[in-house]
């Protein structure tokens, strides 16, 4: 018997037993297609949050405070946090090279009213090379200027999304902005100077208002320590493109212990290309997640195979009497059974790459949940999961084969 | 042709050893037509099964063309039984779905010799089958299915067809029918036929009649003739 002889008389029997064959297909088309789908969604999860850290610019790198570990601590009230806003200044005189842009940020939430309109918003209070460090595009007006910080001056710089929402039709610049502090205690008159550009994507950004970090540290007592200096919550570096960041985050990190007069850094300094890696082992995690449980469906597929193949053995014992009576040796029935099982797999595999690929690109970019879901086919995952399947069908046609190649012929003959 | 010697077979079940042959001795050449008699049970079919490879003996000696059966492996006897001999049943044993000619291909597709089509459409036609071609066995009568499988037991040119009550489930008509086809076979190809019946009409047309009892052979019409000649 030749393979070509097997493979016709494999279809045969899987066309025979049209609904058995179906569903047992179907299981593995299930798995095939959920590892494609599943790994296609992590994948898109992964370029998201990719896409997301490089919108920013991958030349960035953060300074954040560390929670002092214990021993270190000074007894300060503000022991925790340990980055000041005339850091940024220090790192900016430094002239450390590769660093083009310094910028410090201090986040803030107040009640702002313009008019009618009272709501919530998020301050980010910085300077003038917020916009350079940020790679921001100013819309209408302008940004923070050297003098603004200079002078704590009440004037601000709303985000795209904010100022359609405060001044909705209306031109924003020269409009003045109350913002209060601290449930209504403190509050200042500002003045719009300046609307940034659109800059779109899932994140927030358009939702900032921006205010000089001078203005909130010289009005507001409590955003000072004793020795007359705020605590912020980041300092933005922009590296020169190219550069190696790694040496930059070193010569900064000297530079700031030294400041601090500390032995030990009291900070930490985070490279965009380090964001980067973390989210890209998150996402991996998140993929692996995905496909172990698309795998485990595949598996589930694969009994299915096995199980429908040893009652096919069973079912057909008088059919493999008759066909060793007229001359089938026991590896031609096992090739018989063998075929049969790796067909059924191949048809699950083929059908589940269609259906897949299918699901995939019905997700991708529609909303759900309110995310929008982004989906990235990976060519591997296809490769892989048509692979595991026809591997599968060997596998769980082995068993069954074997036990169909070692019937007595005369025991399968008698069964009736 | 084919020499049986003191084969002996045995059942182990729970409720004992049953044997089912014991000490057999039998000679059978070319162009014999020969019948197996006895009572159900008598151990007819595992004689038949034992001369055809399908089954093994548990004591004894079985040479075809002088070569010993019970030294071959697995896919030799396979390869043997598909060569030599060609099987009929009482329930006909077609596989269901395929068409006649399909069927008759089947030893075809096993051993691999070629022209698969024209032998069967060939083998089908001498058994008057030549408008059943591509009916499947539901679609045919019992007599026809019992031509079907004769024709595929014939493809190969087998040396030995052996049928288990062959006209076991046909009308007295047809019987006589498949036992005039065996007959033709026996006289005009040197095929030999043996058939297990109980019907002594039917054996009455053979040339030589063994009659088996309690897994015994108690009559050879074959010695008779040798020892009366
Ligand atoms: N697998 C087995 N296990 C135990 N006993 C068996 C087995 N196969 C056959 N036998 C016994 O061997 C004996 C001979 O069986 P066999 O089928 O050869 O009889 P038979 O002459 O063909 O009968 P019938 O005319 O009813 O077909 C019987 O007593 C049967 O019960
Ligand atoms: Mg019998």
């Amino acid at each position: 018997m030749t393979i070509l002889d097997g493979l016709q008389m494999a279809i045969r029997s899987i066309l025979a037993n049209r609904t058995r064959s179906s569903l047992t297909i179907l299981g593995l088309l299930i798995g095939v297609s959920s590892v494609i789908a599943l790994i296609a969604v992590g994948q898109g999860a992964q370029e998201g949050v990719k896409a997301r850290i490089s919108n920013l610019g991958t030349d960035l790198l953060f300074i954040r405070p560390v929670a002092s570990s214990s021993g270190n601590v000074r007894g300060s009230a503000n022991s925790g946090a340990t980055i000041f806003a005339e850091d940024a200044e220090a790192i900016r005189n430094a002239s450390i090279p590769g660093i083009l842009h310094v910028a410090p940020q201090l986040n803030f939430n107040a009640q702002a009213i313009a008019g009618e309109n009272n709501q919530q918003v998020s301050i980010i209070g910085t300077d003038h090379e917020f916009l350079p460090a940020r790679d921001l595009i100013i819309e209408s007006g302008s940004f923070i200027s050297e003098k603004d910080v200079k002078n704590s001056a009440l004037s601000m710089v709303l985000g795209s999304d904010i100022a359609s929402s405060l001044f909705l039709e209306d031109d924003p610049i020269g409009e003045n902005v109350r913002l209060s502090f601290g449930g209504g205690r403190i509050s200042f008159n500002f003045r719009v100077t300046g609307v940034l550009q659109e800059i779109g994507g899932e994140s927030q950004q358009d939702n900032y208002v921006f205010i000089p970090v001078t203005t909130l540290q010289s009005r507001i007592r409590a955003l000072r320590n004793t020795s007359g200096n705020t605590i912020i919550n980041q300092i933005t570096l922009r590296s020169s493109p190219g550069i190696n960041q790694d040496s930059v985050s070193t010569l900064v990190s000297d530079f700031l212990t030294a400041h601090h007069n500390k032995q030990e850094p009291d900070f930490t300094i985070t490279s965009q290309t380090q964001l980067l890696e973390a989210a890209s082992k998150v996402n991996a995690v998140l993929t692996l997640l995905l496909g172990s449980v698309a795998g485990i469906s595949l598996c589930v597929g694969a009994i299915g195979v096995m199980n429908i193949m040893l009652v096919s053995v069973t079912e057909r014992t008088r059919e493999i009497g008759i066909r060793r009576a007229v001359g089938a040796t026991s590896p031609d029935i096992a090739l018989q059974f063998l075929l049969e099982a790796v067909t059924l797999s191949v048809c699950g595999g083929l059908i589940g790459i269609i259906v897949g690929i299918a699901g995939a690109e019905l997700v991708n970019e529609k909303e759900i949940l309110g995310e929008v879901m982004t989906t990235v086919i990976q060519p591997w995952s296809i490769i892989l999961a048509f692979f595991v399947a026809v591997i599968v069908g060997i596998v769980s046609g082995i068993y069954p084969a074997y036990r169909a190649a070692l019937l007595d012929p005369i025991v399968a003959l008698r069964n009736e | 042709m084919i020499t049986l010697n003191s084969i002996s077979k045995y059942y182990e079940t729970e409720a004992g050893v049953v044997s089912a042959l014991v000490n057999i001795n039998l000679s059978i050449g070319e162009s014999e037509f020969i019948s197996i008699m006895g009572q159900s049970g008598s151990g007819k079919s595992t004689l038949m099964n034992i001369i055809g490879c399908v089954d093994r003996p548990s004591k004894g000696q079985y040479l075809i063309d002088n070569i010993d059966v019970g030294t071959l492996s697995d896919s030799n006897r396979s390869r043997l039984r598909g060569k030599l001999f060609g099987f009929v049943f009482q329930s006909y044993n077609l596989l269901p779905r395929l068409s006649a000619i399909e069927q008759v291909e089947l030893p075809l597709l096993y051993q691999q010799i070629d022209n698969r089509k024209e032998r069967a459409i060939q083998a089908l036609i001498s058994m008057g089958l030549s408008d059943r071609i591509h009916h499947t066995p539901n679609q045919l009568s019992g007599g026809e299915q019992q031509r079907v499988a004769i024709a595929r037991s014939l493809v190969v040119n087998p040396k030995i067809i052996l049928a288990d009550e062959p006209t076991g489930a046909l009308d007295t008509k047809t019987g006589l029918e498949v036992m005039r086809i065996f007959n033709e076979l026996v006289q005009k190809q040197g095929i030999s036929v043996i058939i297990i019946t109980h019907e002594s009409n039917i054996a009455e047309q053979t040339n030589r009649i063994i009659r088996i009892s309690d897994g015994k052979i108690i009559e050879d019409t074959d010695k008779i003739v040798k020892v009366k000649a």
